[in-house]
């Protein structure tokens, strides 16, 4: 039975991973057609370089990912103190809000907020409303929920008394934040940041409905761009971006795993239910 | 100050960029495209898009089943593994979530279309080539694929969570590997399912994009004709009905899920 | 001569319809070391929590050296706080640890220097200031958490239950510790905890404490001599605790029998209590006893023997180096000193019977006495809502 698990395991890690090995064949292919290999080249990666197209679009993705992750961070590291302070009834309705972003499908997302940034152009006579405001608010919106479902936990898990010997020892509340309970919630919001970037860096359904023609981001483009056969140049550049995203998960798991180690350690010296001997 | 203020700013953005939208969708669903007067006939309109409807719900929940499947066996077994391999396997599984959809649906393309990969391998080997694309079965392979991974991951959350004591339990009270998995394992992972379950269900429902490229005309869902009438046909109020529609479609799935579940964790993201 | 430090007047606290704290009066003198005492939920960690300022009491007044301090936050308080669970700073090492406050209050490097190192010197944890507080045990992390509070050179230092986490000698070496360094530095220690036998090793004084109010207030000696109702009589020591007849000073009457005792002051035949301790009873040939009744159980429990005694239907505990085997037939001597008298309380009738050790005992076979699920809801409620009141 375990072997089995395990053969079906890999398979379907496999079956995951062929796109990959498909667009990274197509990156080093001399040819259009991913389909028709024509000898190895890596003139697709110098193009990519010399690109005065593609490269600024990523250019565009990656602000907007940083801008919108880096607000919704802190926004939502101060809405999770605030929810981990409330009573539970409230708890249990901002937490309702705050999954229906999840819970929605992303075209409804997208949709809803075309037509409020429509209604608010009428209202303010503004034609020509979505533009890089609109996709930036709108990234915000739907990382703000993964900021939060990461930080909140950290909350719950830190020792409470910690805050209170803070104040106990003189701090005012801001004061015992920053001196204290920042350092208990670090990898949340670390993670919560980095999925936040990661999410708006990808995304595509919501912000094909709320982009305006100034300012487009990489995966807009493309899903434009799919009318032709596409430019090589395009999976080299899915091909680094991979290799960079799974540098940032590796990074994501070390942080992880420090952390994991440290609790771990410190939960087996801390005691609590354990006794300790009185040879020390 | 109270601290739970601290949360105020975040309540307004969540009521001015969530809620209030999802009114305005309201709004338009019933309001007349030309005249802008309160009117029932786009949900009527509604009808014509039954058989649609009736599809995207059919492929989503092949896809769900499918997902659950062969999800079930691979979740299970990186539960159980060591802490450090568990990390490491998760985040592989992960990692294809974080780039390109629009890229990895587009390589299955290439893998599936008539003059494809898998098809060149097919002729090359003397026999005709295979109608894989524009079929239900590459929608529903499409969906597969990309949900996968929110199959995977709340299965193994719940599945990791599982006190082995409770398995030992089981052991000592004289229960053999399969009655320890169908006694008190798997009633115990319900939770990861229904969770997983909804995380397939929902965007497959409401895909447009992997329709569009790996369907034909006749595996049109709901998805495309949203995103035609806004971006195509114009007719918001339509478009903004059927959202409507499909909105209240999901929260139905997930209340009816809901009830199979005590757990409070709506997203185990 | 003491001088009064610290004044609770009328405090009451009650979250919604609970009412956790109900009328405290308390006062504490400088230089003392006072105990709040009594079973969980009784209101003992609450009043220590109003004290340090993290709790505002919903009635009554804080009073500090003579001025009200109900709404000074913690931080403004010359009080400093060990926790039940050390809450040390785990992203700092010992010797931050112990300077954190003393950096919030902005002394000069050289100053802090020289306070933490005499402190760590103090708590017997020279050499540990460049350690990981998770690299310490329980008994080190302790010291660590009584350094860093004591170091502010507070007036008042609370401790919530601070030794439940050691093993029973640490314990008693902490216990003695603490008492030391109390008394070398001249500080009011508030401490709470719900150990009889530790309040009444360290203590100058006992609060006795249940349901949110206070029972009794009294030197150690005091309150196990003289408890003033059941309840006390009971949570302190064994007791054997019986209804009688206060027939007149001096004479008190139960089982039928006439004793002569040393307290006066009661009503001419008011029904009372009557507190008998289990060391006190002399156990004699049944001929020659003031009482007679047949042993039902014995336990060794190597200093003594615990004998249950049944006398008409009542269990009695006789605490006695002797062994009488069960089902011997044995008669009691008590002296006048061995039987204290108290009034009736809400208390009477509730304890003092030896069927069973606890009252929970007792209950378990009664499905009727639990109609509902005390579920974790509600006390993860008043949980939050403690922490919500905190917010200020």
């Amino acid at each position: 039975m375990k072997t089995f698990n395990k053969v079906f395991t890999i398979i379907v890690l496999i079956f995951l991973y062929i796109p990959m090995i498909v667009l990274g064949a197509a990156s080093f292919n001399n040819g259009t057609d991913p389909a028709v290999w024509q000898g190895f080249t890596l003139t697709n990666y110098g193009e990519l370089f010399r690109d005065g197209v593609l490269l600024p679009l990523l250019g565009n993705s990656v602000i907007v990912a940083v801008i919108s992750s880096m607000l919704a961070t802190i926004l939502g590291t101060m809405a999770s103190l605030g929810i981990h302070a409330m009573g539970p009834r409230m708890k249990r309705t901002v937490m309702g809000v705050t999954n229906i972003p999840l819970t929605n499908p992303e075209i409804v997302t997208g949709v809803s907020l075309a037509l409020l940034f429509a209604f608010i152009g009428t209202l303010l006579k503004i034609s020509n409303v979505l533009g890089f405001v609109t996709l930036l608010i709108a990234h915000i919106t739907f990382n703000l929920p993964y900021v939060i479902l990461s930080v909140t936990p950290k909350l719950s898990q830190m020792d409470p008394d910690l805050r209170e010997a803070a104040l106990d020892l003189g701090c005012t509340p801001t004061q015992a934040f920053f001196k204290v309970v920042i350092h208990e919630i670090m990898p949340g919001i670390v993670s919560g940041a980095l999925m936040s970037f990661t999410m708006s860096l990808d995304d595509f359904v919501i912000s094909y409905f709320v982009y305006g023609p100034n300012f487009v981001t990489l995966p807009v483009e493309i899903y434009n761009y799919t009318k032709k056969p596409l430019q090589p140049k395009i999976y080299a550049l899915f091909t680094l971006m991979f290799l960079v995203i799974l540098l940032v998960m590796v990074l994501m798991n070390l942080l992880e795993a420090r952390d994991d180690r440290r609790q771990r350690v410190a939960r087996r010296a801390f005691g609590g239910p354990r006794k300790e001997s009185a040879e020390e | 100050m109270k601290t739970k203020r601290l949360a105020t700013p975040y309540l307004v953005w969540m009521v001015i960029f969530t809620i209030v939208p999802l009114g305005i969708v309201i709004y338009y669903a019933f309001t007349d495209s030309v005249t802008g007067a309160f009117t029932l006939k786009n949900i009527a309109n509604i009808g014509n898009y039954l058989p649609i409807f009736v599809k995207s719900i059919w492929l989503a929940l092949i896809s769900s089943i499918i997902c659950m499947v062969i999800g079930y066996p691979a979740a299970y077994y990186i539960a159980g593994r060591s802490p450090k391999a568990q990390r490491f396997l998760y985040m592989l599984i992960m990692l294809p979530m974080c780039i390109s959809f629009l890229l990895r649906t587009l390589a299955w393309v290439a893998l599936l279309d008539d003059t494809g990969i898998i098809n060149g391998v097919v002729t090359a080997m003397g026999l005709k080539a295979l109608p894989l694309i524009r079929t239900n079965a590459a929608v529903v392979l499409g969906m597969v694929y990309n949900y996968l991974p929110y199959m995977i991951m709340p299965l193994y959350t719940v599945i990791m969570k599982i006190d082995p004591r409770l398995v030992e339990a089981a052991e000592d009270l004289g229960c053999n590997s399969a009655q320890v998995f169908r006694r008190v394992i798997f009633p115990l992972s319900v939770p990861g399912i229904i969770s997983g379950f909804t995380m397939v269900f929902v965007p497959a429902v409401s895909t447009f994009y992997i329709s569009q490229k790996l369907g034909s005309s006749g595996t049109t869902l709901i998805g495309d004709v949203i995103e035609s009438q806004f971006k195509t046909a114009y007719n918001p109020n339509l478009g903004a009905a059927l959202s409507l529609i499909l909105m209240v479609l999901v929260f139905i799935c997930i209340g009816i899920m809901n009830r199979f579940s005590d757990d409070e964790e709506v997203a185990t993201v | 001569m003491s001088k009064e430090l610290i004044r609770l007047v009328g405090c009451t606290m009650a979250f919604d319809d609970e009412i956790v704290l109900n009328d405290i009066n308390l006062y504490i003198n400088d230089k003392e070391f006072l105990t709040l005492l009594g079973p969980s939920g009784c209101g003992k960690t609450t009043t220590l929590r109003i004290i340090g300022g993290f709790l505002q009491p919903t009635s009554g007044d804080v009073l500090f050296d003579g001025v009200r301090i109900n709404d000074v936050p913690p931080h403004k308080r010359k009080v400093n706080t060990v926790f039940q669970r050390y809450a040390l700073f785990p992203h700092l090492d010992v010797y931050e640890n112990v300077a954190f406050g003393l950096r919030i209050a902005k002394l000069p490097e050289s100053e802090i220097d020289q306070r933490v190192t005499e402190m760590l010197e103090i708590v017997s944890l020279k050499g540990f200031e460049n350690r990981k507080v998770s690299q310490l045990s329980g008994g080190q992390q302790q010291r660590v958490a009584i350094a860093r509070a004591l170091v502010n050179r507070p007036k008042v230092l609370l401790l919530d239950e601070p030794l439940g986490a050691l093993d029973l000698r640490l314990r008693k070496d902490m216990q003695q510790e603490l008492k030391r360094i109390q008394q070398a530095l001249g500080i009011t220690f508030i401490y709470v905890t719900h150990d009889q036998e530790e309040a009444l090793a360290m203590s100058d004084t006992v609060v006795v404490m249940d349901k949110g109010r206070i029972q009794q207030i009294g030197r150690p000696e005091d309150i196990y001599n003289e408890p003033k109702n059941a309840f006390v009589a009971d949570f302190i020591g064994e007791s054997n605790i019986l209804d009688g007849i206060m027939l007149e000073d001096y004479a008190v009457k139960f089982f039928g029998r006439r004793f002569k005792c040393v307290d006066s002051g009661f009503e001419k035949n008011e029904p009372v209590d009557v507190v008998i301790r289990p060391e006190d009873v002399d156990i004699v040939a049944p001929d020659d006893g003031q009482l007679c009744g047949t042993v039902t159980s014995v336990t060794f429990k190597g200093v003594h023997y615990d004998t249950i005694v049944d006398f008409h239907g009542f269990k009695w505990l006789i605490q006695t180096t002797e062994f009488h085997p069960v089902g011997s037939y044995i008669g009691i001597r008590l002296g006048p000193d061995d039987i204290h008298i108290m009034h009736r309380s809400e208390y009477s009738g509730l304890f003092g019977d030896y069927s069973s050790y606890s009252a929970e005992y007792d209950e378990i076979n009664d499905p009727d006495l639990y109609p509902e699920d005390i579920s974790e809801e509600v006390s993860e409620t008043s949980e939050e809502e403690e922490a919500d009141k905190d917010e200020n």
